[in-house]
Protein backbone atom coordinates (compact mmCIF):
# COMPACT_ATOMS: atom_id res chain seq x y z
CA UNK A 1 0.00 0.00 0.00
CA UNK A 2 1.49 3.37 -1.26
CA UNK A 3 1.13 6.54 1.07
CA UNK A 4 1.61 9.95 -0.02
CA UNK A 5 2.90 13.51 0.88
CA UNK A 6 1.71 16.83 0.74
CA UNK A 7 5.26 16.93 -1.26
CA UNK A 8 4.20 14.64 -3.71
CA UNK A 9 6.51 12.02 -2.51
CA UNK A 10 5.17 8.45 -2.36
CA UNK A 11 5.87 6.06 0.56
CA UNK A 12 5.90 2.36 0.49
CA UNK A 13 6.83 -0.28 2.75
CA UNK A 14 8.72 -2.92 1.75
CA UNK A 15 9.90 -5.03 5.38
CA UNK A 16 11.15 -3.14 7.57
CA UNK A 17 12.35 -0.47 5.22
CA UNK A 18 10.38 2.71 3.59
CA UNK A 19 11.09 3.12 0.27
CA UNK A 20 10.46 6.92 -1.02
CA UNK A 21 9.66 8.16 -5.00
CA UNK A 22 8.14 10.88 -6.21
CA UNK A 23 4.82 10.33 -8.17
CA UNK A 24 3.99 10.51 -11.76
CA UNK A 25 2.20 13.90 -11.07
CA UNK A 26 4.97 15.47 -9.40
CA UNK A 27 7.68 14.01 -12.25
CA UNK A 28 5.57 15.16 -15.08
CA UNK A 29 5.40 18.72 -13.48
CA UNK A 30 9.29 18.76 -12.79
CA UNK A 31 9.39 18.04 -16.89
CA UNK A 32 12.49 15.90 -18.14
CA UNK A 33 14.98 14.83 -15.35
CA UNK A 34 18.58 14.79 -16.55
CA UNK A 35 20.49 14.51 -13.31
CA UNK A 36 19.63 12.79 -9.24
CA UNK A 37 22.11 13.86 -6.40
CA UNK A 38 21.65 11.38 -3.85
CA UNK A 39 22.53 11.13 -0.17
CA UNK A 40 25.18 7.99 1.22
CA UNK A 41 24.09 5.58 2.72
CA UNK A 42 23.98 5.35 6.65
CA UNK A 43 23.19 8.55 6.87
CA UNK A 44 20.42 9.92 9.75
CA UNK A 45 17.80 12.27 8.47
CA UNK A 46 14.91 14.16 9.95
CA UNK A 47 12.26 15.11 8.79
CA UNK A 48 11.86 18.31 6.41
CA UNK A 49 15.72 17.52 5.55
CA UNK A 50 16.81 18.23 1.86
CA UNK A 51 18.13 14.85 0.89
CA UNK A 52 18.05 14.40 -2.90
CA UNK A 53 18.38 17.30 -5.42
CA UNK A 54 16.48 16.76 -8.41
CA UNK A 55 17.94 18.84 -11.64
CA UNK A 56 15.12 18.76 -14.59
CA UNK A 57 15.73 21.13 -17.60
CA UNK A 58 13.69 23.33 -16.27
CA UNK A 59 15.56 24.06 -12.62
CA UNK A 60 16.52 22.11 -9.24
CA UNK A 61 14.12 20.80 -7.37
CA UNK A 62 14.95 19.20 -3.64
CA UNK A 63 13.44 15.69 -2.32
CA UNK A 64 12.52 16.27 1.54
CA UNK A 65 12.92 13.48 3.83
CA UNK A 66 9.64 12.51 4.60
CA UNK A 67 10.30 10.86 8.26
CA UNK A 68 12.52 10.93 10.69
CA UNK A 69 15.33 7.65 10.37
CA UNK A 70 18.17 6.42 8.81
CA UNK A 71 18.44 6.43 4.41
CA UNK A 72 20.03 2.95 4.25
CA UNK A 73 20.43 2.36 0.62
CA UNK A 74 20.03 4.80 -2.57
CA UNK A 75 19.08 3.58 -6.05
CA UNK A 76 22.31 4.01 -7.89
CA UNK A 77 20.90 3.75 -11.05
CA UNK A 78 19.17 7.17 -11.49
CA UNK A 79 23.16 8.52 -11.20
CA UNK A 80 22.85 7.06 -15.20
CA UNK A 81 19.89 7.06 -16.29
CA UNK A 82 17.83 9.94 -14.55
CA UNK A 83 15.44 9.84 -17.04
CA UNK A 84 13.73 6.70 -14.97
CA UNK A 85 12.24 9.04 -12.82
CA UNK A 86 9.74 10.82 -15.97
CA UNK A 87 9.56 7.20 -17.53
CA UNK A 88 8.24 5.15 -14.04
CA UNK A 89 8.65 7.70 -11.34
CA UNK A 90 6.30 4.99 -9.00
CA UNK A 91 8.77 1.81 -9.86
CA UNK A 92 12.32 1.75 -10.87
CA UNK A 93 12.62 5.21 -10.00
CA UNK A 94 13.08 4.67 -6.31
CA UNK A 95 15.18 7.29 -4.38
CA UNK A 96 16.12 5.82 -1.38
CA UNK A 97 15.29 3.66 1.55
CA UNK A 98 14.83 4.26 5.43
CA UNK A 99 15.12 2.32 8.89
CA UNK A 100 12.58 4.46 10.60
CA UNK A 101 12.11 3.47 14.94
CA UNK A 102 8.04 3.72 14.64
CA UNK A 103 6.11 2.60 11.10
CA UNK A 104 2.86 3.91 13.19
CA UNK A 105 3.74 7.54 12.09
CA UNK A 106 2.65 6.32 8.41
CA UNK A 107 -0.50 6.75 9.14
CA UNK A 108 -0.43 10.13 8.42
CA UNK A 109 0.21 10.29 5.88
CA UNK A 110 -2.33 10.27 2.78
CA UNK A 111 -3.78 7.12 0.80
CA UNK A 112 -3.94 7.08 -2.70
CA UNK A 113 -7.89 8.57 -2.65
CA UNK A 114 -6.61 11.15 -0.84
CA UNK A 115 -3.21 12.07 -2.67
CA UNK A 116 -5.54 11.78 -6.66
CA UNK A 117 -7.85 14.78 -4.54
CA UNK A 118 -5.07 16.96 -3.72
CA UNK A 119 -3.74 16.76 -6.97
CA UNK A 120 -7.71 17.08 -8.63
CA UNK B 1 -2.58 36.55 -14.93
CA UNK B 2 -3.85 39.72 -15.21
CA UNK B 3 -1.67 42.86 -16.41
CA UNK B 4 0.01 40.21 -19.15
CA UNK B 5 -0.45 41.01 -22.90
CA UNK B 6 -1.07 38.32 -25.00
CA UNK B 7 0.21 37.61 -28.33
CA UNK B 8 -1.71 36.47 -31.57
CA UNK B 9 -1.36 32.93 -30.83
CA UNK B 10 -2.41 32.95 -27.46
CA UNK B 11 -5.70 31.00 -28.22
CA UNK B 12 -3.54 28.35 -30.75
CA UNK B 13 -1.16 27.97 -27.53
CA UNK B 14 -4.37 27.19 -25.03
CA UNK B 15 -5.92 24.89 -27.74
CA UNK B 16 -2.45 23.05 -27.94
CA UNK B 17 -2.24 22.53 -23.96
CA UNK B 18 0.85 24.75 -23.84
CA UNK B 19 1.85 25.94 -19.97
CA UNK B 20 1.47 29.36 -20.21
CA UNK B 21 4.04 31.36 -17.81
CA UNK B 22 4.58 34.81 -17.53
CA UNK B 23 7.55 35.90 -19.29
CA UNK B 24 8.61 39.69 -19.93
CA UNK B 25 4.90 41.35 -19.65
CA UNK B 26 3.50 38.63 -21.76
CA UNK B 27 1.98 35.07 -21.19
CA UNK B 28 3.59 32.77 -23.01
CA UNK B 29 4.21 29.35 -23.58
CA UNK B 30 7.08 27.36 -21.72
CA UNK B 31 6.25 24.04 -23.32
CA UNK B 32 3.90 22.01 -24.93
CA UNK B 33 2.53 18.26 -23.80
CA UNK B 34 5.64 17.30 -25.79
CA UNK B 35 7.80 18.63 -22.89
CA UNK B 36 11.13 20.64 -23.46
CA UNK B 37 13.69 17.45 -24.18
CA UNK B 38 11.50 16.37 -27.02
CA UNK B 39 10.73 19.63 -28.31
CA UNK B 40 14.58 20.62 -28.31
CA UNK B 41 15.45 17.21 -30.26
CA UNK B 42 12.60 18.05 -32.55
CA UNK B 43 13.48 21.19 -33.63
CA UNK B 44 17.15 19.82 -34.38
CA UNK B 45 15.82 17.17 -36.21
CA UNK B 46 12.88 18.56 -38.18
CA UNK B 47 10.76 22.39 -37.60
CA UNK B 48 10.07 23.96 -34.91
CA UNK B 49 7.56 26.77 -34.85
CA UNK B 50 8.42 29.52 -31.78
CA UNK B 51 5.83 32.25 -31.33
CA UNK B 52 8.18 35.42 -30.89
CA UNK B 53 5.25 37.97 -30.54
CA UNK B 54 6.48 39.45 -27.91
CA UNK B 55 9.57 40.64 -29.20
CA UNK B 56 9.15 44.24 -30.43
CA UNK B 57 9.01 45.20 -34.44
CA UNK B 58 10.03 49.20 -35.22
CA UNK B 59 10.23 50.53 -38.52
CA UNK B 60 12.29 53.50 -39.01
CA UNK B 61 11.50 55.49 -41.41
CA UNK B 62 14.02 58.21 -42.42
CA UNK B 63 12.36 61.89 -42.20
CA UNK B 64 15.21 63.38 -44.71
CA UNK B 65 17.04 60.38 -46.34
CA UNK B 66 18.49 56.84 -45.78
CA UNK B 67 22.19 58.52 -45.53
CA UNK B 68 21.30 60.50 -42.56
CA UNK B 69 19.14 57.74 -40.90
CA UNK B 70 22.50 55.21 -41.23
CA UNK B 71 24.68 57.83 -39.82
CA UNK B 72 21.97 58.33 -36.58
CA UNK B 73 22.11 53.92 -36.26
CA UNK B 74 26.33 54.33 -36.24
CA UNK B 75 26.19 57.08 -33.48
CA UNK B 76 24.14 54.52 -31.75
CA UNK B 77 25.68 51.03 -32.10
CA UNK B 78 29.16 49.97 -32.44
CA UNK B 79 28.35 47.86 -35.62
CA UNK B 80 28.54 48.62 -38.97
CA UNK B 81 25.04 50.18 -41.09
CA UNK B 82 26.28 51.54 -43.66
CA UNK B 83 27.05 49.23 -46.39
CA UNK B 84 24.04 46.94 -45.42
CA UNK B 85 22.40 45.90 -49.03
CA UNK B 86 19.14 46.73 -49.34
CA UNK B 87 17.70 43.18 -48.70
CA UNK B 88 20.18 42.26 -45.79
CA UNK B 89 19.53 41.80 -42.03
CA UNK B 90 22.61 42.50 -39.87
CA UNK B 91 23.32 41.45 -35.36
CA UNK B 92 23.21 45.20 -33.10
CA UNK B 93 23.39 46.51 -30.21
CA UNK B 94 22.92 49.42 -28.86
CA UNK B 95 25.47 50.38 -26.17
CA UNK B 96 25.50 53.06 -23.08
CA UNK B 97 28.22 55.57 -21.96
CA UNK B 98 30.15 52.93 -20.18
CA UNK B 99 30.12 50.65 -22.93
CA UNK B 100 27.55 48.44 -21.86
CA UNK B 101 25.17 46.15 -23.37
CA UNK B 102 21.50 48.50 -23.69
CA UNK B 103 20.21 45.66 -25.74
CA UNK B 104 21.21 43.20 -28.83
CA UNK B 105 18.81 42.94 -31.86
CA UNK B 106 18.34 42.48 -35.84
CA UNK B 107 17.83 45.25 -37.95
CA UNK B 108 17.46 44.79 -41.90
CA UNK B 109 17.79 47.45 -44.30
CA UNK B 110 14.07 47.43 -46.26
CA UNK B 111 15.06 49.64 -49.23
CA UNK B 112 12.97 53.04 -48.06
CA UNK B 113 13.44 51.83 -43.91
CA UNK B 114 15.34 49.67 -41.54
CA UNK B 115 13.35 47.25 -39.50
CA UNK B 116 14.54 46.35 -36.37
CA UNK B 117 13.82 43.22 -34.18
CA UNK B 118 14.21 43.95 -30.52
CA UNK B 119 14.25 42.01 -27.20
CA UNK B 120 10.99 42.16 -25.50
CA UNK B 121 12.15 42.96 -21.85
CA UNK B 122 14.07 46.07 -23.61
CA UNK B 123 11.00 47.46 -26.22
CA UNK B 124 10.05 50.57 -24.21
CA UNK B 125 13.52 51.50 -23.64
CA UNK B 126 14.90 51.15 -26.80
CA UNK B 127 12.01 52.79 -28.83
CA UNK B 128 12.42 55.53 -26.18
CA UNK B 129 16.03 56.25 -26.86
CA UNK B 130 15.76 56.03 -30.78
CA UNK B 131 12.78 58.62 -30.70
CA UNK B 132 15.76 60.22 -28.85
CA UNK B 133 18.55 60.40 -30.41
CA UNK B 134 17.25 59.55 -33.79
CA UNK B 135 14.44 62.42 -33.77
CA UNK B 136 16.06 64.56 -36.23
CA UNK B 137 16.31 61.88 -39.07
CA UNK B 138 13.57 59.25 -38.52
CA UNK B 139 10.18 58.50 -37.40
CA UNK B 140 10.08 55.23 -35.04
CA UNK B 141 6.97 53.68 -35.37
CA UNK B 142 6.37 50.15 -34.08
CA UNK B 143 4.32 47.57 -35.55
CA UNK B 144 1.31 46.61 -33.23
CA UNK B 145 -0.39 44.96 -35.74
CA UNK B 146 1.76 41.66 -36.95
CA UNK B 147 2.47 38.60 -35.14
CA UNK B 148 6.30 37.01 -35.40
CA UNK B 149 6.49 33.88 -35.59
CA UNK B 150 10.14 32.04 -35.94
CA UNK B 151 10.60 28.78 -38.24
CA UNK B 152 13.35 26.62 -37.69
CA UNK B 153 15.19 23.66 -38.24
CA UNK B 154 16.66 21.57 -41.19
CA UNK B 155 13.14 21.05 -42.32
CA UNK B 156 12.25 24.84 -42.13
CA UNK B 157 12.90 25.84 -45.81
CA UNK B 158 10.99 22.90 -47.14
CA UNK B 159 8.20 23.61 -45.18
CA UNK B 160 7.96 27.47 -45.43
CA UNK B 161 8.81 27.14 -48.88
CA UNK B 162 5.49 24.81 -49.36
CA UNK B 163 3.53 28.07 -48.71
CA UNK B 164 5.86 30.78 -50.00
CA UNK B 165 7.82 29.36 -52.62
CA UNK B 166 10.43 32.78 -52.68
CA UNK B 167 12.13 31.12 -49.10
CA UNK B 168 14.11 28.86 -50.75
CA UNK B 169 16.10 30.94 -52.48
CA UNK B 170 17.04 32.72 -49.65
CA UNK B 171 20.90 33.14 -48.08
CA UNK B 172 21.40 33.58 -44.15
CA UNK B 173 20.30 37.22 -43.44
CA UNK B 174 18.48 37.86 -46.33
CA UNK B 175 15.10 39.67 -45.98
CA UNK B 176 12.30 39.78 -48.33
CA UNK B 177 8.41 40.51 -48.71
CA UNK B 178 6.05 38.07 -50.40
CA UNK B 179 2.34 39.27 -50.40
CA UNK B 180 0.09 35.70 -49.29
CA UNK B 181 -2.64 34.95 -48.28
CA UNK B 182 -1.44 35.68 -44.75
CA UNK B 183 -1.17 39.40 -45.42
CA UNK B 184 2.42 40.86 -46.48
CA UNK B 185 5.11 38.62 -44.71
CA UNK B 186 8.45 40.36 -43.90
CA UNK B 187 10.73 37.42 -44.35
CA UNK B 188 14.58 36.80 -42.80
CA UNK B 189 16.50 34.16 -43.03
CA UNK B 190 17.37 33.71 -39.47
CA UNK B 191 17.01 32.95 -36.01
CA UNK B 192 18.26 32.06 -32.52
CA UNK B 193 18.36 28.26 -32.36
CA UNK B 194 21.69 27.56 -34.39
CA UNK B 195 19.63 25.88 -36.82
CA UNK B 196 18.91 26.95 -40.70
CA UNK B 197 15.22 28.81 -40.36
CA UNK B 198 13.11 32.06 -41.02
CA UNK B 199 11.68 34.67 -38.61
CA UNK B 200 8.70 35.70 -40.07
CA UNK B 201 6.23 38.52 -39.22
CA UNK B 202 3.09 37.95 -40.29
CA UNK B 203 -0.31 39.91 -40.29
CA UNK B 204 -2.46 36.70 -39.73
CA UNK B 205 -0.15 34.89 -37.32
CA UNK B 206 -2.77 32.04 -36.61
CA UNK B 207 -3.77 31.51 -39.73
CA UNK B 208 0.13 31.37 -41.61
CA UNK B 209 1.06 29.07 -38.14
CA UNK B 210 -1.95 27.00 -38.19
CA UNK B 211 -1.23 26.43 -42.03
CA UNK B 212 2.83 25.31 -41.30
CA UNK B 213 1.33 23.26 -37.91
CA UNK B 214 -0.66 21.08 -40.85
CA UNK B 215 2.55 20.00 -42.64
CA UNK B 216 4.57 16.73 -41.42
CA UNK B 217 6.90 16.98 -39.11
CA UNK B 218 5.91 20.79 -37.82
CA UNK B 219 5.26 20.93 -34.32
CA UNK B 220 5.28 24.47 -31.74
CA UNK B 221 8.25 25.02 -29.47
CA UNK B 222 8.13 26.61 -26.41
CA UNK B 223 10.62 29.16 -24.21
CA UNK B 224 12.25 26.33 -22.35
CA UNK B 225 13.55 24.79 -25.49
CA UNK B 226 14.02 28.15 -26.81
CA UNK B 227 16.33 28.72 -24.06
CA UNK B 228 18.66 25.67 -24.22
CA UNK B 229 19.20 25.80 -28.01
CA UNK B 230 20.47 28.99 -27.62
CA UNK B 231 22.49 28.13 -25.17
CA UNK B 232 24.01 24.82 -27.25
CA UNK B 233 24.47 27.47 -29.93
CA UNK B 234 26.93 29.99 -27.74
CA UNK B 235 23.94 32.74 -28.36
CA UNK B 236 23.66 35.71 -25.02
CA UNK B 237 20.57 35.70 -23.67
CA UNK B 238 19.80 39.81 -23.07
CA UNK B 239 19.89 40.39 -19.25
CA UNK B 240 21.95 37.20 -18.62
CA UNK B 241 24.64 36.62 -20.82
CA UNK B 242 24.83 40.50 -21.72
CA UNK B 243 23.74 43.71 -19.23
CA UNK B 244 24.26 47.32 -18.96
CA UNK B 245 27.21 45.89 -17.24
CA UNK B 246 28.82 43.60 -19.90
CA UNK B 247 30.49 45.39 -23.10
CA UNK B 248 30.83 43.90 -26.66
CA UNK B 249 34.03 42.68 -26.04
CA UNK B 250 33.45 41.15 -22.36
CA UNK B 251 30.57 39.35 -23.97
CA UNK B 252 33.18 38.13 -27.02
CA UNK B 253 30.81 39.96 -29.22
CA UNK B 254 34.07 41.57 -31.42
CA UNK B 255 32.92 39.45 -34.14
CA UNK B 256 30.04 42.19 -34.49
CA UNK B 257 32.18 45.47 -34.96
CA UNK B 258 34.02 45.59 -38.16
CA UNK B 259 37.44 46.93 -38.87
CA UNK B 260 35.60 49.87 -40.08
CA UNK B 261 34.50 50.77 -36.79
CA UNK B 262 37.51 50.77 -34.73
CA UNK B 263 39.63 52.53 -37.03
CA UNK B 264 39.42 55.16 -39.85
CA UNK B 265 36.94 57.74 -40.56
CA UNK B 266 33.85 56.01 -39.09
CA UNK B 267 35.62 54.44 -36.31
CA UNK B 268 33.88 55.03 -32.52
CA UNK B 269 31.31 58.14 -32.68
CA UNK B 270 29.07 55.31 -30.73
CA UNK B 271 28.43 55.29 -26.59
CA UNK B 272 31.03 54.07 -24.89
CA UNK B 273 33.66 53.77 -27.66
CA UNK B 274 36.29 54.89 -25.75
CA UNK B 275 36.11 51.87 -23.37
CA UNK B 276 35.09 49.24 -25.72
CA UNK B 277 37.92 50.29 -28.49
CA UNK B 278 40.17 49.94 -25.59
CA UNK B 279 39.07 46.65 -24.79
CA UNK B 280 38.75 45.26 -28.36
CA UNK B 281 42.68 46.75 -28.81
CA UNK B 282 44.12 45.39 -25.39
CA UNK B 283 41.46 42.60 -24.31
CA UNK B 284 38.67 43.32 -21.41
CA UNK B 285 39.92 42.28 -17.93
CA UNK B 286 37.01 39.48 -18.00
CA UNK B 287 35.57 37.55 -20.94
CA UNK B 288 32.41 35.28 -21.71
CA UNK B 289 33.24 31.49 -22.22
CA UNK B 290 31.91 28.29 -22.80
CA UNK B 291 31.55 26.13 -19.95
CA UNK B 292 30.95 22.28 -19.72
CA UNK B 293 30.65 21.16 -16.00
CA UNK B 294 32.37 17.74 -15.94
CA UNK B 295 29.77 16.02 -13.38
CA UNK B 296 26.14 15.19 -14.76
CA UNK B 297 25.15 17.96 -12.30
CA UNK B 298 24.12 21.33 -14.59
CA UNK B 299 25.52 24.32 -13.48
CA UNK B 300 23.02 27.20 -13.07
CA UNK B 301 23.03 30.78 -13.76
CA UNK B 302 24.29 32.61 -10.25
CA UNK B 303 27.10 29.43 -10.00
CA UNK B 304 30.30 31.28 -8.54
CA UNK B 305 33.05 30.15 -10.47
CA UNK B 306 36.53 29.28 -8.45
CA UNK B 307 40.29 28.33 -9.78
CA UNK B 308 40.90 26.16 -6.94
CA UNK B 309 38.83 23.45 -5.24
CA UNK B 310 38.92 24.39 -2.12
CA UNK B 311 39.58 28.30 -0.32
CA UNK B 312 40.12 31.31 -2.28
CA UNK B 313 37.56 33.65 -3.45
CA UNK B 314 35.01 33.32 -6.98
CA UNK B 315 36.83 34.46 -9.99
CA UNK B 316 33.77 33.93 -12.09
CA UNK B 317 29.94 33.34 -12.56
CA UNK B 318 27.74 31.33 -14.62
CA UNK B 319 24.97 33.46 -16.00
CA UNK B 320 23.62 30.77 -18.16
CA UNK B 321 23.51 27.11 -17.59
CA UNK B 322 21.47 23.82 -18.15
CA UNK B 323 21.18 20.62 -19.65
CA UNK B 324 21.96 20.36 -23.76
CA UNK B 325 19.85 17.38 -24.89
CA UNK B 326 21.69 17.69 -28.58
CA UNK B 327 24.96 17.27 -27.01
CA UNK B 328 23.41 15.41 -23.95
CA UNK B 329 25.31 16.85 -21.19
CA UNK B 330 25.01 20.01 -19.11
CA UNK B 331 26.49 23.20 -20.52
CA UNK B 332 26.88 26.62 -19.41
CA UNK B 333 27.91 30.45 -20.02
CA UNK B 334 29.99 32.40 -17.73
CA UNK B 335 32.47 35.35 -17.75
CA UNK B 336 35.73 34.56 -16.27
CA UNK B 337 38.82 36.49 -15.60
CA UNK B 338 40.91 36.57 -19.21
CA UNK B 339 43.84 34.44 -17.97
CA UNK B 340 41.26 31.79 -17.24
CA UNK B 341 39.35 32.30 -20.61
CA UNK B 342 41.32 29.76 -22.62
CA UNK B 343 39.44 26.51 -24.04
CA UNK B 344 40.46 23.87 -21.36
CA UNK B 345 41.07 25.92 -18.25
CA UNK B 346 40.15 23.95 -15.30
CA UNK B 347 37.74 25.58 -13.03
CA UNK B 348 35.61 24.76 -9.98
CA UNK B 349 32.08 25.73 -10.00
CA UNK B 350 30.33 25.85 -6.53
CA UNK B 351 26.71 23.90 -6.48
CA UNK B 352 25.04 23.04 -3.34
CA UNK B 353 28.34 23.95 -1.40
CA UNK B 354 30.25 21.67 -3.40
CA UNK B 355 32.88 22.78 -6.12
CA UNK B 356 33.04 19.80 -9.01
CA UNK B 357 34.44 20.86 -12.07
CA UNK B 358 34.05 22.37 -14.83
CA UNK B 359 36.31 23.53 -17.81
CA UNK B 360 35.94 26.17 -20.37
CA UNK B 361 35.01 25.10 -23.80
CA UNK B 362 34.56 26.66 -26.80
CA UNK B 363 31.13 28.11 -28.37
CA UNK B 364 29.10 26.88 -29.71
CA UNK B 365 28.99 23.19 -27.96
CA UNK B 366 27.20 22.36 -31.24
CA UNK B 367 28.14 23.43 -34.73
CA UNK B 368 25.31 25.25 -36.06
CA UNK B 369 23.46 24.91 -39.46
CA UNK B 370 23.08 28.43 -41.08
CA UNK B 371 22.56 28.45 -45.15
CA UNK B 372 25.51 31.01 -46.01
Amino acid sequence: MMKYTEDHEWLRVEGDLVVVGITEHAATQLGDVVFVELPEPETMVATGDEVVVIESVKAASDILAPVDGEIVEVNDKLSDKPGLVNDDATGDAWFFKMKIDDMSVLGAFMSEDEYNDLIG
Amino acid sequence: MADLKRTGLYDLHVELGAKMVPFAGYEMPVQYPLGVMKEHLHCRAHVGLFDVGHMGQVILRPKDSMDALVAGLEAMMPVAVAGLAEGRQRYGLFTNDQGGIIDDLMFANRGDHFFLVVNAGCRDGDIALMREKLADVAEVIEVMDRGLLAVQGPGAEAALASLVPDVAAMRFMDVITVDTVFGALWISRSGYTGEDGFEVSVPDVEGFTRSLLALEGVEMIGLGARDSLRLEAGLCLYGHDMTEETTPAEAALGWAIPKARREGARAGGFPGADVILAQLADGPARLRVGLRPETRAPMREGVELFDREEGGEAVGRVTSGGFGPSVEVPIAMGYVPRALAGDGTQLWGEVRGKRLPVSVFPLPFRPSNYKR
